[in-house]
């Protein structure tokens, strides 16, 4: 197999470990301290801003503008309407702005 | 083994109430799905190549930086050490995964983690924030078509990845940050959302300024987790928390 094909495959054993090793670690502990306990459900929160936060920070004015009215279509509606919302403020956006 | 039809009716209707969730990310990682496919053979992948990536490692972000990476002279654990990095997130994801679990055979559960990503992990968490529990079926109806989607994306960006017309126009390239918007403001209703946004937030910008890419996904994840686990635990919990130890008997 090719170089490539071996990094793609540690990769993905890799991958799998995250995957299955929060749990197994974890689960070695009969109880959760509550301060874990506030610290796990404090991840997504954590995780999803961090992977905002670039895109936020070297945004364009119409990239910008599609987030702002992604996070108040959030408020209110589904993921859906955020999606399609944010997609076309950042068309017209584009379109508008360049 | 003969199934019971009633049971696999129950399986079926448990399924495709996980495949309808899933449908609309199975649109909106479609794009990065394609442009993955794409990149990675511009990249110097095979098409071959770009397919096992996606099928095997099956998380969208990790693997535009391992790509992103291949294409310059990097050395190889250093690329894998990258993609480790941007998915060390899963770790949290598996923790919290596995508590919702607890009702699933071993192997079910295996498969399960093997499903683990983003949109999996958080359809999970709102449902179990719904106060509902998390079915074997319902889950692999929701991660199984969204898998095999994301496969046959690979493929059919590698093929055409060329045909691709304007992609900027399009806003194709800025779909994953929205959508990422959209699950974040999801889980605005948990306790100290917003101190753990700033936090994280301030943090990844930072360490993408100063440390640099993929890093700011661990460090701004880090200092969120950590603030919320750093504020005064509440008595209720104190008190829940020395209940269980005194219950059982401690270790």
């Amino acid at each position: 197999m090719s170089e490539i094909g071996w990094i793609v495959l540690a990769a993905a054993v890799m991958t799998y470990l995250t995957r299955a090793g929060g749990h197994l670690v974890l689960s070695r502990f009969r109880r959760i301290h509550p301060r874990v306990e506030a610290g796990l459900n404090a991840v997504p929160a954590a995780v999803f801003t961090t992977l905002v936060a670039p895109a936020a920070m070297n945004a364009s004015p119409a990239e910008a503008l599609a987030l702002v009215v992604a996070a108040l279509l959030g408020l209110r509606g589904g993921m859906f309407s955020v999606f399609l919302g944010g997609g076309l403020v950042l068309i017209a956006g584009r379109y508008l702005l360049g | 083994m003969s199934v019971a039809p009633s049971a696999r009716r129950a399986f079926a209707s448990q399924f495709w109430r996980g495949t309808r969730r899933g449908i609309p990310v199975i649109v909106a990682s479609a794009p990065f799905g394609v442009l993955f496919g794409a990149l990675a053979v511009q990249n110097g992948f095979t098409v071959g190549e770009a397919v096992m990536m996606s099928a095997t490692v099956f998380a969208g972000a990790s693997q535009m930086v391992g790509i992103e990476l291949f294409g310059k002279a990097i050395p190889a654990w250093m690329i894998v050490l990258s993609v480790f990095a941007v998915n060390f997130r899963h770790v949290l994801y598996s923790a919290s995964f596995g508590r919702r679990t607890g009702h699933w055979s071993g192997w079910q559960r295996a498969l399960g983690f093997f499903f683990l990503a983003d949109p999996q992990y958080a359809e999970t968490e709102r449902m179990a924030e719904a106060g509902e529990t998390i079915g074997f079926a319902w889950y692999l109806g929701i991660g199984l078509p969204m898998y095999l989607v994301w496969v046959l994306d690979a493929w059919l960006g590698a093929l055409f990845g060329r045909l691709i017309p304007d992609t900027h126009a399009l806003g194709l390239d800025f779909l994953l940050p929205i959508y990422f918007v959209g699950l974040l403001m999801g889980f605005r209703r948990r306790p100290l959302w917003l101190p753990v946004v700033i936090a994280s937030g301030a943090a990844a910008m930072v360490a993408h300024l100063y440390v640099g890419s993929p890093w700011h996904v661990s460090i701004g994840a880090l200092a969120g987790v950590m603030l919320a686990a750093a504020m005064p635990v509440g008595k209720e919990a104190r008190d829940a928390y020395a209940a269980s130890g005194d219950a059982t008997g401690g270790r």
